[in-house]
């Protein structure tokens, strides 16, 4: 029998190895980043705003195109939430986007369900990767993976307080979703009116226990850009698709009779930085977060709520297998069940059809019977009526051969009355005989 | 064309333009799904990591900055580190420990880690396994080799694959163990053994019956790539019918070993591994000695007639094997383990855990095949 023996060095498993000369291991990042390149990103943003907040507009400007062509249909009651996915490239790169905007939001008379289709859609992504990490002939590798990375959560530029939907909806999403809080259309507002504008919503979000994301800063290359950023949320941001001519050259912004906000500049607002922190620097980390927090913790709360259990060690693929092969058999019973019932109608519901068609097949025979009697009753009337028809014929018959047999008896008997007689039938015409 | 560059910590965005369109929209009941492709805004954007414009009159700023995903990415796997695991497998004396330390340029191997004054033949097959640290210009990699000393030592060798197997095995169900785990770690440790190098001594006729079992076996759960050892005793061209011969016979019995046909992705990936399919096995030397050679240090072996250049490729083929193994595709080693390796076995796993539970709860065969899960 083989032995197994793990031999394991001081420290936490492994030592510090001194290399005598170019090995070429260094190679393995661009290895790694080759293969991700082959393979294609993607990254899904959801954009949750009342409506006219500039959305759309502001999607157009982050990522340089004009992803819609008209504006969103707003007929529809409650919240929708609309994805659209998209094929970007820049130099190598390829990019799967996916914008999911909500559409209604903040619409309603009662807003109290306005977050359920936002958190239910979240969820359903979740569920979808969960579903294709359990199936046992899975394709983890090839999978379009739809779970958002990053909520732009658009704050309407009221210059007060974030407004109570806006608090309520960001709690239930801050433990699914990464949320970053921006100031929509903020060229509405003053310079000094914005910042004690972000103040108070940074103290609000705080003081509601609204867990925002933050950028990251444990990695010493881009810690001190991060944690400058997070000091400037939430970002004031203008979109505009739109180029005007500021000296010689065209730049994105938004004309007013008053002067121009310029989208780029950034201090006009905050655009520039938003799109260097949720594209140049954070994308993979925002990616990286909504796998190993968000994901995590859903897929901890489904499979508990399923019933599993992370017991003893010795137990632990059975208990996996065997509760999920338990609950699959009580549901492959209940459909058969239900297959059964289902069976039974049907056969129920022939049954009367038949019995309703025999009725009816039934009655008609009676009818076409009853026709038949009618006919014959009224055939043998007739023929009752053509035989007294014909006896009378007949008697008539032998009622004028019995007269003209007593005609000529009396002819011969007296031959001139006979004559006057004659005379008298010949010009009675009724009594001529040819 | 625009190139990646890493060493200056920034991407180079020249010449990258925008492209889109539109492939599938709609979660919910106000769809609009035509699919509409627009004109392709060309913009020459040049610009360092954050977005730094070039400036000058004419620039366009439609540079978004997507591509700096690809450093990001980079950041992030320097960071973490990487972790690889490699099997050795043969008879002793081959050189198996010689040509891991090699190919790593420091004492990795267990003879080195572990002192053992007289090195004893085990009379069982053991597995033993060491992990480094080792570290090359800011890349961190977990290093750990897995010895099998006694492999083909016995005088009866039958079923001398098997500890191996159990023991790559061990390591894909320690993996899924960890994988279905409610409370989950946020990176799996991966003890999965991504390569086996597996050493054919250089007798220059054909594979001995254990070298086919072991590899027709094994190459079914592991990437197996075999190497003719010590190969300073074939001349070239009775190396070359020997590396002939062992193809031919890998061939004909099935054998797929690493890189397999199957696996490449496209066309580019094909042309490069018809190549190195046709270069396998690779006849190798190890050594961890250096000697002065034309006034160069260099690693290798010095003998009355001569000295054997280890990484000199008219010598030995260590270099085309290190480049292999560790240059080029150690990445794609490490995925066709996971994605392929491991994938199968789990799927086995799975369904021999329904089955098995199935039957003790009266569930007909026909209702498991019907679903996936």
């Amino acid at each position: 029998m083989a032995s197994t023996e793990i031999a394991r060095q001081a420290g936490e498993g492994a030592r510090a190895v001194p290399l005598a000369g170019h090995v070429g291991f260094d190679s393995m990042p661009d290895q790694l980043v080759n293969k991700s390149v082959n393979h294609g990103f993607c990254f899904n943003i959801l954009c949750v705003g009342e409506t006219g907040l500039g959305k759309s507009t502001l999607m157009d400007t982050l990522f340089n195109t004009k992803f819609e062509g008209e504006p969103t249909q707003h007929n529809q009651p409650g919240v929708t939430l609309k994805s659209n996915t998209y094929e970007l490239q820049e130099s190598n790169v390829r990019l799967k986007l996916t914008v999911v905007n909500t559409v209604g939001f903040g619409d309603q008379i009662n807003k109290e369900d306005s977050y359920k289709s936002i958190v239910e859609f979240i969820d359903a992504q979740f569920e979808a990767y969960l579903q294709e990490e359990l199936k046992i002939k899975r394709t983890l590798h090839s999978y379009h993976d739809t779970r958002i990375h990053a909520c732009l959560y658009f704050i309407a530029p009221t210059g007060h307080s974030l407004k109570s939907l806006d608090l309520v909806t960001m709690k239930k999403l801050d433990s699914k979703v990464n949320i970053i809080p921006i100031v929509a259309k903020s060229d509405a507002i003053s310079k000094s009116e914005l910042a004690k504008f972000k103040i108070k919503i940074t103290s609000e979000l705080v003081s509601n226990g609204v867990q925002i994301y933050q950028f990251p800063t444990d990695d010493e290359s881009v810690a001190e850009i991060n944690s400058t950023m997070n000091s400037h949320l939430p970002f004031a941001v203008v979109g505009s698709t739109e180029e005007v001519k500021i000296g010689n050259k065209m730049v994105k912004a938004r004309q007013y009779p008053w002067g121009t906000v310029q989208v780029e500049n950034e201090n006009h607002c905050d655009f520039v930085k938003l799109r260097e922190m949720l594209i140049r620097v954070n994308m993979e980390d925002l990616r990286e977060q909504t796998h190993t927090r968000h994901y995590e913790l859903y897929r901890r709360c489904k499979l508990e709520e399923m019933g599993f259990k992370d017991t003893d060690p010795d137990s632990k693929p059975f208990s996996l297998q065997e509760t999920y092969e338990a609950k699959r058999n009580e549901f492959m019973g209940e459909l058969q069940k239900k297959e059964e019932e289902m069976r039974q109608m049907f056969v129920q519901r022939v049954k009367e059809k038949e019995a309703e068609l025999k009725e009816a097949e039934k009655e008609l025979h009676e009818k076409f019977d009853r026709l038949k009697k009618l006919h014959q009753d009224e055939k043998k009337k007739v023929e009752d009526k053509k035989k007294s028809l014909d006896d009378e014929l007949n008697m008539f018959k032998q009622k004028k051969t019995a007269a003209e047999l007593l005609h000529n008896q009396a002819q011969q008997a007296g031959g001139s009355t006979t004559l006057k007689r004659d005379k008298e039938r010949k010009n009675n015409p009724w009594l001529c005989t040819e | 064309h625009c190139g990646a560059t890493g060493g200056e910590g920034g991407l180079v965005g020249g010449g990258g333009y925008m492209k889109w369109l539109e492939v599938n929209s709609s979660y919910s009941s106000s769809a609009m799904s035509e699919a509409v492709v627009p004109d392709a805004t060309v913009s020459p954007a040049a610009g360092g990591p954050y977005g730094e414009k070039a400036g000058g009159p004419g620039v366009d700023f439609s540079y978004v900055g997507i591509d700096a995903i690809l450093e990001q990415m980079r950041r992030k796997a320097m960071k973490q580190g990487f972790e690889l695991n490699i099997m050795v497998v043969g008879q002793s004396g081959l050189g198996k420990s010689t040509l891991m330390n090699t190919l790593f340029k420091s004492k990795v191997s267990r003879k080195s880690v572990l002192a053992t004054a007289q090195e004893k033949i085990p009379k069982t097959i053991e597995i033993k396994s060491v992990s480094h640290d080792i570290e090359e210009k800011g890349v961190r990699m977990k290093l750990t080799v897995i010895d099998t000393p006694g492999f083909g030592d016995q005088i009866n060798n039958e079923n001398c694959w098997q500890p191996i197997m159990k023991f790559i095995n061990d390591q894909y169900e320690a993996y899924l163990q960890e994988e279905i785990n409610i409370n989950r770690k946020k990176r799996i440790p991966d003890s999965r053994v991504h390569c086996c190098i597996y050493f054919i001594p250089p007798t220059g006729h054909c594979l001995r019956p254990l070298d086919v079992e072991f590899m027709r076996r094994l190459s079914k759960v592991v990437n197996i790539v075999p190497v003719i050892a010590k190969a300073d005793t074939l001349t070239l061209e009775e190396r070359d019918f020997f590396k002939k011969k062992i193809r031919e016979e890998l061939r004909a019995n099935g054998i797929d070993v690493y890189p397999q046909k199957e696996f490449d992705e496209d066309a580019e990936d094909r042309m490069i591994n018809e190549k190195i399919r046709e270069m396998i096995p690779f006849a190798v030397v190890g050594s961890d000695q250096e000697y002065q050679v034309n006034g160069r240090r260099l690693l290798g072996r010095k003998t009355k007639w001569g000295t054997i250049e280890v990484e000199n490729i008219a010598h030995c083929e260590f270099a085309y094997l290190r480049d292999l193994l560790i240059r080029t595709h150690m990445q794609n080693i490490k995925d066709i383990t996971s994605s392929i390796h491991y994938e199968m076995y789990r799927v086995r796993r799975l369904n021999e855990n329904n089955t098995v539970v199935a039957h003790a709860n009266g569930v007909p065969e026909h209702h498991l095949a019907a679903h996936e899960m």
